[in-house]
């Protein structure tokens, strides 16, 4: 699914990331947790284009294809999609418009229809049922004046709508109050399946009860220090990272 | 003086103007005759050359007998629960439009009440000098809607006020007057549009607004003509002591499209909003010249514009803000922006700002725009190709305004069809009334 070899890359002549490496199969559940500013959304900016984000060396292998030969939306339309730690507010331009727009491009790139306005309408109030976003959120402007929590329901609509094979949630959890934790989380796992894999990156083993995850890393000073089953999360919480970084000196 | 001016006025011979009008007809007719043809070196036309107008030869009005537009109406209406007029080149038809109330009247069937209405508030807002066509208004002056709403009533329907240009070489001068008394209320909708693409005629348009004390109005300008129209209008307000106005401007490009706004604060504790948006594409040009003006202290003004230029279109925005010295603790914002679609394209943008009080709250900003990259960036993150998400970006930045429009059957009406202009349809939006907006 997704084989990243040791990735170097830059923001603004800064070096983030500095030789990660990471190998997810299908069907895997990954999560990745690490110290503020270690590199953890640059890794997602950089896997889905993002520009301002230069790599300066390794590569990714995206099923089976070099993801860095495919433009931001190819990326998108191959199956791999980002819910946005920050997602942006784009005043103006209607959701429903957004959404309808990224499924037929998705549908497109399949060899698929469009769908008719009335069938995306109706698929898309499913899926904002399943996220317990109200449906008036549809006509709203993408994000625009969405709280924290209602923005992460949307990125993970967005997602659900969009059925990607590799999802990286960058701090889904965050900001999130317990009842819509339990939303996301199960939105998560109704979609797990053998062929889908997830990225999840996270601050709070909280959420790790909820989404059980096949391994934890820890991603600091711009590389994977340590990898462990669950029970790492638990450790993490207990010592905190401090023990880990000296390490990754 | 030019030719033009000239033949301006020998048109005045074919009209059958009211003999209660004639004072200022004449007046105005010797003002036009006497002002300087605008040039490039004229401050306020440097940059919309009007040597085409001059070219177009004036040599009739409107024909008496107005031609069968039913189905281009039905199609082209916005579907307004409203007391309509309609006029076909400048000429009532009085089949499709309503039954008019008591409050709404032409000039040529007022009676004297109304006259003295209109002689009381006719041609009193502003002075010549910055608008040329408004003293043509005032030359031409045979014919004209009055609204005036006395003390404390409410227009029961919105006015709708349609003016439709078709293929004929012919003039039309286009007047209307909106009187509020004291705590009345009105809602207005100007709208022209084109019956054909070919347009040899011109319209010169002046409306003029007085809104009394604690008097509220909401109102619409709608410039929706086809590329060749040659269209030069102007909307004159004065709003007395707490009087309220919220205008909405919009204008499709044309060969000629000039608007100006004056707007004057005149009692304290006055609010204006004032939005607009215009799109001019292909070799078109829209003209705003907007002008508010601070008399008195305690009021407020907030006005924003948005266009995207596309193709070799050209658009000229000039909005000027004018705080005298006793107008203290003004509050006053002004906001242009500009998006280019095309490296042909061209904006010329100019806030002016003259602040003679110094305890006052002012903002103004002029920009031509970049489409934000974070936005790109996260709808094609979502798959959507760079131009899709261009396009729909550039559509969403003058949607933001449109969004804002008070008036729900107008913001239905404009929304689709602007968006058609960038590719969008519908269909979404009647999708989700076909099923229901419940949340069941
Ligand atoms: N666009 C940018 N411009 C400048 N610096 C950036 C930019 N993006 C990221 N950085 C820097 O790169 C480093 C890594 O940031 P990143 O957002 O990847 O951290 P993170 O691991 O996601 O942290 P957090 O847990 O706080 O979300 C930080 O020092 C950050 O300031
Ligand atoms: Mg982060």
């Amino acid at each position: 699914m997704l084989r990243i070899t040791d990735l170097f890359a830059r923001v603004e002549e800064k070096e983030i990331l500095k030789g990660l490496n990471l190998t997810v199969k299908p069907g895997e559940v990954h999560a990745i947790m690490g110290p503020n500013g270690a590199g953890k959304s640059t890794l997602g900016n950089v896997l889905s284009g993002r520009e301002g984000y230069e790599v300066t060396g390794g590569k990714v292998e995206f099923n089976g294809k070099d993801l860095f030969d495919l433009e931001i939306e190819e990326r998108a339309r191959e199956g791999l999609f980002l819910a946005f730690q920050y997602p942006v507010e784009i005043p103006g331009v209607s959701n429903m418009e957004f959404l309808k727009a990224a499924v037929d491009a998705k549908r497109k790139h399949k060899g698929d229809s469009e769908l008719s306005a009335v069938e995306f309408m109706k698929v898309a109030r499913e899926a904002s049922k399943r996220v317990s976003l109200d449906q008036a959120f549809l006509k709203r402007g993408v994000n625009e004046g969405f709280s924290g929590g209602e923005k992460k329901r949307n990125e993970i609509m967005q997602m659900m709508l969009l059925e990607p094979s590799l999802c990286i949630l960058d701090e889904t959890d965050s900001g999130l109050d317990i009842d819509a934790l339990q939303v996301v989380a199960n939105g998560v796992n109704a979609m797990r399946s053998p062929e889908r894999s997830f990225i999840v990156v996270t601050h709070y083993q909280r959420l790790l009860d909820y989404i059980v995850p096949d391994y934890v890393h820890v991603l600091a000073n711009g590389k994977i220090v340590k990898t462990g089953d669950k029970s790492l999360a638990l450790e993490l919480e207990e010592k905190g990272y401090a023990w880990l970084e000296d390490e990754a000196v | 003086m030019t030719d033009f001016q000239h033949q301006a006025i020998r048109l005045t011979s074919m009209q059958r103007p009211e003999t209660w009008l004639e004072s200022l007809r004449t007046k105005a007719a010797d003002d036009w005759l006497a002002q300087p043809w605008p040039t490039r070196k004229t401050e306020h036309w440097k940059y919309t050359p009007l040597q085409n107008l001059q070219k177009t030869i004036l040599h009739a009005w409107g024909r008496e007998e107005v031609p069968l537009l039913d189905t281009l109406l039905e199609n082209n209406l916005a579907p307004l629960n409203a007391y309509r007029l309609i006029f076909i080149d400048g000429v009532f038809d009085p089949f499709n439009s309503s039954k008019l109330p008591a409050e709404v009247v032409q000039f040529s069937k007022a009676n004297e009440d109304q006259q003295a209405v209109v002689l009381k508030y006719l041609g009193t807002i502003i002075e010549g000098e910055r608008h040329l066509f408004a003293t043509l208004s005032n030359a031409w002056l045979d014919d004209g809607v009055l609204i005036h709403v006395p003390r404390n009533q409410k227009l029961d329907k919105p006015v709708y006020i349609v003016n439709v240009s078709t293929a004929a070489p012919v003039t039309t001068n286009q007047r209307v007057l909106i009187v509020l008394e004291e705590n009345s209320s009105a809602e207005i909708v100007e709208h022209y549009f084109s019956a054909d693409p070919v347009q040899q005629g011109f319209v010169n348009s002046l409306t003029e607004i007085h809104i009394g004390d604690n008097a509220s109005l909401q109102h619409y300008r709608l410039n929706l003509e086809e590329e060749q129209a040659q269209h030069i209008g102007a909307v004159h307000v004065d709003l007395q002591r707490n009087a309220r106005l919220r205008g909405f401007a919009i204008a499709l490009g044309a060969s000629l499209m000039r608007i100006d706004y004056q707007l004057n604060h005149r009692g304290q504790g006055g609010e204006l909003d004032l939005q607009g948006v215009y799109v001019p594409r292909n070799n078109q040009l829209v003209d705003y010249h907007t002008n508010i003006c601070h008399w008195v202290p305690h009021c407020r003004s907030n006005e924003a514009f948005r266009g995207i230029v596309g193709d070799s279109a050209q658009a000229i925005f000039n909005g000027r803000i004018y705080i005298h010295q006793h107008a203290q603790k003004t509050l006053a914002e002004l906001s242009n922006k500009n998006l280019l679609t095309s490296s042909k394209a061209e904006v010329n943008t100019k806030p002016e700002l003259e602040i003679y009080a110094d305890d006052v709250r002012c903002a103004h900003g002029a920009t031509v725009s970049q489409l934000n990259t974070n936005a790109r960036y996260y709808l094609q993150s979502r798959g959507l190709s760079r131009s899709e998400a261009e396009v729909m970006l550039s559509f969403g930045f003058i949607n933001e305004l449109l969004e804002q429009i008070a008036q729900p059957v107008v913001h239905d009406y404009l929304q689709p069809r602007l968006a058609a202009l960038f590719g969008r349809d519908n269909s979404l939006n009647e999708a989700s009334s076909l099923l229901g907006d419940s949340n069941g």
